[in-house]
This record gives structure tokens, sequence and C-alpha cells, in this order.
């Protein structure tokens, strides 16, 4: 890390718009990728083992050497940020949203200086504060009081700085009763309260924030999102924002990137991306149709294939929205190469809470147990009946098999489908449980 | 907007930022502070601990070695002879396990907060410091009971010994510290490494007793020249040997330049790898 002045020289600018820019600019990220190697964070590498193989056969180490060296080990490599670029203008609170492993948190990491990039370059214009976590480097032995002071300095105040501000944070924290006993003793809503009122008195010129404020209470939350509303447009600092509480996105900031598979996927005024956000997950979610992709060649030469499954209405076609009182037809096709015994297709039902609700296969009246089924490619088609599932979203998962012989193939999670309520039980008030069938009543009255 | 950071794949490793330390100076104090805190409340007996400590490893030391094993001393008396030496292997070692542990033991800061990292063993190596200041309060008390009179040359090398033990334990410990981030299994060969370490310093015994024409060797463990020579200063006796403090001030820049590389290296990745 180079801190410097900045010097510049005023005819290195076209114009005095391309002057404005460079003004305005507090961060520019550039061509930004960051690779792990899987592996390598879990890897419990010993010492020991890394001499006894240097030693054993010291000319293949040499060789791994240098082919790290020139980067030709792509195995076992993963992107977790590529092709970033962005700029955030001063006084700008840019939100970032995506789904878990998106690479938000690694981007976030990166700008906070905790690991660097591999490729890319960024450029920070003033003094970075980061609060990735609350409450980082408290010490339960110490009392709140002394860790205040600890607190703060860790995430980058100056001891004066603190003493100046002590009041206003103790009173902020609500927890004044409480200020020399040790942070052991405490409950977890004060701790988070302390730590949190410690970073709500950073000011650093760039705040990044981290999905901090998940924990709390609702009240104290609402305090916190009040607070740094307050920072952000009244005193115009820098905010980079990433939270899973898109309200909290919208109300904090204009701007937002959508990150996915690490990659800026859009980029914009925060009500679009948002919405486009949104949209986004419900289609991923409505994936009516499905074909099986072979993964190798040996596996093309086997016995049996699964080739495409789809889910269609009572009309025949393909669908992923259905009435909770209609019928889904899942429709599995696959070849038969050669003559298997005992073969038989079978698909599990899975709800939002990965609970199996059901599975079915379509061996159920015993028909093939022990019997040879000819070669040939087949369509099976499966009727659930209307009046079963519970309104939610549900997933598929497709196998086939000979039991207690072989798998031949799985589809994890290949067909997924939205039931919305449309008469039935469900129309009468929402249920909880995991199905909802319309079952007979008679209803006799006695007296 | 008067200052700039660019974050780049790769940093040289000479670039040693005394800038951005400065910026970070409260922490050094925040860091010690907290470690010296938090010890001290976990005692019975408080700060009274740095002193037992020594004292009593001297007093065990005395009856086993000086005593029992009749271990020469250069004609000093042995309680002051191994407190001599003690004093500062104690600076050595446990700054020496303290830095090599300070990165795992900090982890959870290392991998939520950015900060120079090498402010992280050098206050463990303050820590031990106020340690050795404490100690040292023993070592004025045998003084005046021995009727030793500190030479004008012991005031003037006393701090310079104490610099060249700080740097050590500082150059060792940033490798051992890198290496123990890396490698899982360094930090249980560690205490078994730095246990075995003081039967090649001479704590319990006098350089003299090895021959005159391999004494240098010993100067390998930068320590050796500092006890040798803290000796000869602090009591008054004999001369200094300075073939075997000048290896050992070459030593001791050696194992600085090492660490200090090492560190440097692996330094912006200890957040993947912790």
């Amino acid at each position: 890390m180079v801190y410097k002045v900045v010097t510049f020289d005023f005819t290195d600018f076209k114009d005095f718009k391309d002057f404005k820019n460079f003004m305005s600019a507090i961060i520019e990220v550039k061509n930004l990728g960051k690779k792990y190697n899987i592996g390598e964070r879990q890897g419990y590498i010993a010492l020991r083992d890394v001499l006894a193989n240097i030693f054993k056969s010291p000319f293949s180490w040499f060789g791994s050497k240098v082919k790290t060296a020139l980067g030709k080990t792509e195995d076992n490599e993963f992107w977790a940020l590529k092709d970033v670029n962005f700029t955030v203008e001063k006084g700008e609170v840019l939100g970032i949203i995506g789904r878990n492993g998106a690479g938000k948190s690694t981007l976030l990491k990166i700008l906070s200086q905790i690991t660097p990039p591999t490729t890319g370059e960024i450029k920070l214009r003033g003094r970075v504060g980061s609060l990735l976590e609350v409450g980082t480097g408290f010490h339960p032995e110490l009392t709140g009081r002394e860790n205040i002071f600890l607190n703060g300095a860790i995430l980058g105040m100056r001891k004066k700085e603190i003493e100046k501000k002590f009041d206003e944070i103790v009173e902020f924290s609500g927890i004044e009763k409480f200020l020399d006993t040790p942070v052991k003793r405490y409950s977890s809503g004060m701790y988070v309260r302390l730590a949190f009122a410690v970073a709500a008195h950073l000011e650093p010129d760039i705040l990044i924030i981290d999905e901090v404020l998940a924990v709390g209470d609702i009240e104290f939350q609402k305090k916190c999102l009040s607070k740094m509303g307050d920072v952000t447009k009244k005193e115009g600092r820098t905010v980079l924002f990433v939270s899973h509480n898109l309200a909290a996105t919208k109300s904090l900031c204009k701007k937002t990137i959508l990150l996915d598979g690490g990659r800026i996927i859009k980029y914009g005024p925060t009500d679009e991306v948002i919405s486009y956000y949104l949209n986004q997950q419900d289609k991923k979610l409505n994936n009516a149709e499905y074909h099986h992709k072979e993964l190798s060649n040996d596996a093309k030469n086997i016995e049996v294939c699964l080739l495409s499954a789809r889910l269609l209405n009572k009309e025949g076609l393909v669908c992923s929205e259905f009435g909770s009182v209609d019928e889904v037809f899942v429709s599995i096709d696959f070849e038969i190469k050669k003559e298997v015994d005992g073969f038989l297709v079978d698909f599990y039902i899975l709800n939002e809470e990965n609970v199996v609700v059901f599975s079915s296969s379509d061996n159920d009246r015993n028909q093939f147990t022990g019997k040879k089924r000819m070669p040939g490619k087949y369509i099976d088609v499966c009727k659930i009946p209307g009046n079963l599932l519970n309104v939610g979203k549900y997933f598929i998962t497709i196998g086939g098999r000979t039991p207690n012989v072989k798998q031949y193939f799985v589809a994890t999670d290949s067909l997924m489908f939205q039931i919305k309520s449309n008469g039935g039980p469900t129309s009468v008030e929402a249920r909880t449980s995991v199905i909802c069938p319309d079952l007979d009543w008679e209803i006799k009255l006695i007296k | 907007m008067s200052m700039e950071i660019i974050i780049k794949p790769k940093n040289k490793w000479w670039q040693l930022d005394l800038n951005e330390i400065w910026q970070f100076r409260d922490l050094f104090y925040f860091f010690t502070w907290r470690d010296l805190k938090v010890k001290y409340k976990q005692t019975a007996i408080g700060a009274l601990w740095a002193i037992f400590q020594p004292f009593v490893t001297m007093v065990v030391f005395t009856i086993f070695f000086g005593r029992l094993a009749q271990m020469p001393s250069d004609g000093i008396p042995y309680p002051i002879f191994v407190y001599t030496g003690l004093i500062f292997w104690t600076l050595f070692s446990s700054g020496l396990t303290h830095a090599s542990n300070t990165f795992m033991e900090n982890e959870k800061i290392v991998t939520k907060v950015y900060f120079p990292r090498i402010i992280l063993p050098i206050s463990s190596i303050i820590t031990n410091i106020v340690d050795f200041l404490i100690a040292s309060i023993i070592l004025v008390g045998m003084m005046i009971f021995y009727h030793y009179i500190p030479s004008l040359l012991g005031l003037v090398f006393f701090p310079l010994l104490i610099i060249m033990t700080i740097f050590s334990t500082l150059g060792i410990g940033l490798l051992f510290g890198s290496l123990n981030v890396k490698y899982r299994d360094v930090r249980f060969v560690l205490p078994f490494f730095i246990q075995l370490l003081i039967f090649i310093t001479p704590v319990i015994y006098p350089v003299s007793i090895v021959s005159e024409k391999f004494r240098w060797i010993l100067g390998l463990n930068p320590m050796a020249g500092v006890i040798d020579t803290a000796r000869v200063v602090i009591l008054g006796v004999g001369q200094i040997n300075w073939l075997l403090l000048e290896v050992s001030t070459i030593s001791m820049l050696v194992y600085c330049f090492l660490g200090y590389f090492y560190f440097k290296k692996v330094e912006r990745y200890f957040a993947d790898i912790i």
C-alpha cells in the first residue's frame, strides 16, 4: 500500500470535464479479478509433508514450481471475481447485491486490503474504514470501556479521536451501566449494540460495510440505519454497502451493483437493479425443461441415458406455473441402449425447505422388477394430481437405476416449478403443511 | 483528498511503508496494552508474575545446575550469573513464542480488518519488554546484594543488547509466525524447538566451557553473543569476546532479513490461508 500526495499537472486533462471526473472519482476499480485455488482455504498443509516431498522428488517439486510461475496449473482454479470495473464518486452510496457466493464479500475484502487481487488495480482516494463484522477484536476479558478503545483503534481511529467521541459512543450504545463489566458477561444484544456504536462513529472518507445489520434486534437495526442515513446524507461520506436487506439497500443507495458468478451483471439506479435481480431470481426458479448433458466420454457408453425432461400442463404445453387444483405432468425422455434388468426411472420432489415431499417411480406397480427392459427411446409421463401440493416452489431430481445394483443417472434439481392457489383448500386459507390435499368430509347433522 | 491508496496484485517486498505504520501507531499501544491487561487480569498475583517467574527459575537453576551439577560460572556467584542470562533469554524465548503465534491468535482481526500486519509481532515483543524491565529490578537488587557496580561500558551496552535481542526475536519470530500461518504443523514443533534452544545458548553455562577455537560457532545463535556480552558489561568481569559478538550480530542481521523477506512474501495472503 502506498500513500502519497496526489500531484497532478493540469495539462494532463483535455478539458474541464475530464478534470472534474478525475477529481470526483474517489474509488476506481479496473479489471479486478481474484483467483482462488480450490482447496487452498480448507487445506491442511503440513511443513513436514512439503519438506518430505522436496526431498523425495526434488525434480517434480521444481517442475510444479515452474508451472505455477508460468501460470499453467488451471485444474482447480476458481475465479471469485472477474473483470470487475466501476467507479464511485465522492459522497455516493453504492449498494452491492447478489446471491451467496456471487463475490460480494471477496470484493469488499479486496477493497479493504485484507486480501490482494489477482489481476487489476484499485485506486482509493481517501482514508478507508471497513466494517466487515461488528465487534472485530473485542476481547471477552476486557470491560466495555476498554473494548471501545481497542475496537476503535483496530478499526483505524486515533486514541484522541476515540476519547473525543467516547461519551457519544456510550450514549448511542445505551449500555452506560455495564461500561466497567467484562464483555464476556454481556448478552449478545448488548455486545452488538456496543460494537455497532463504535463502528457508527468511524469517520473515514470511504466506509465499507458488509451485512452488519443482520445482527441485533429490529429496533436497534432501525437506529443504525437512520444513523447511517445521517452519515451519508449530511456528512457526504462515500459508502459501499452490502446487504441482503433489499429494503435497506433501496433506502440508502442511489446506485447499485448486481454481482453474479464474480462478474458485474447490472450496474445502475438501485430500483432498476433490484427489480432486475428479483426478476432474474424468478426466472431461475421457473425451469420447466431440462436437457441432459453427458459429463464425460465414458458416460456415453453406458446402457441407459437420460435425454430430457419437462413439466407439462393438462393441455400438454410446457409450463412452470400451475394452479393448486391443476394436474402437473412430469415427462421424462430416456434411451435404453442395451437390455438392462430391473431398470426404473424415478423422481423426488423437494420443497423450498429441501424437504422431500414424495418420490415416485415408473416401477411403483412392480411391473419391471427382475425383468429385462428392451432397448429403445422411451417417454415416461407421471401425473401428479391436483389438490395435493401446497402453494410454493418445488424442485425435481430425476434418477435412473436398477435398485441395489447401479445408479445410471441423476439430474439434481433439474426441474423447478411453482404452485399458485386457484381454488381448493388453499383458497380458503393459507396452509403451513407440506402437502395440502383436498379430502372428502362426510358431514351429518345428528341433532 | 490528500492521500491515494493503490491496490495492486503484487507489492514489492522491500517496500516497508513506515509512513503507513506511523498512521497506525496507536495500535502498537493498544495491542500491547491489551496483552498486558489480559495477562495480568488472569493471574492472581498480577504484575508480580513478571518478577516471580524468572526469580523462581533462577532459584531452581541455582540449586540444580549451580549446586548439584557444579556448573562453572567464571568466578561469578551462580545466582547472579544465571539470572543475567535468564532475563535476556526470557525476553528472547517468550517474545519468540508470542511473535510466532500472534497471527494465529489474532486470526479474527487479521481476516476482518486491514492494518500493517507487522504491528502484531512487534507489539507482542513490546509486551515482553515490559516484563523484562520488571524482571531487571531483581537484577539490580542482586547486584547490590553481591556488590557489583555496573561499569560505564555496561550502561552504554545494556540498551544495545536489548535492541539486539529485540531484532533477533523479531527476525526469527517473523519467519516462524509466517510459516505458522501457512503450515499447520509448525505450532506443534515450535515450543519444543524453543525449549531445546536454551541448551545451545550460554544461559546455564559460561561460553568458556567451549574450547576457544570453536567458540565463535555459538554466535550463529545471536543470543549467545548477547548473553556473554551482558555478563561482561553488567558484572564487569572478564573481557568482551568480540569475535563472538560480531558473529552474533551478523547472524542477527541474516535472520532479520530472512524473516522479513518471507513475511513480506506471504503477508498479504494471510487472510486467505489462515
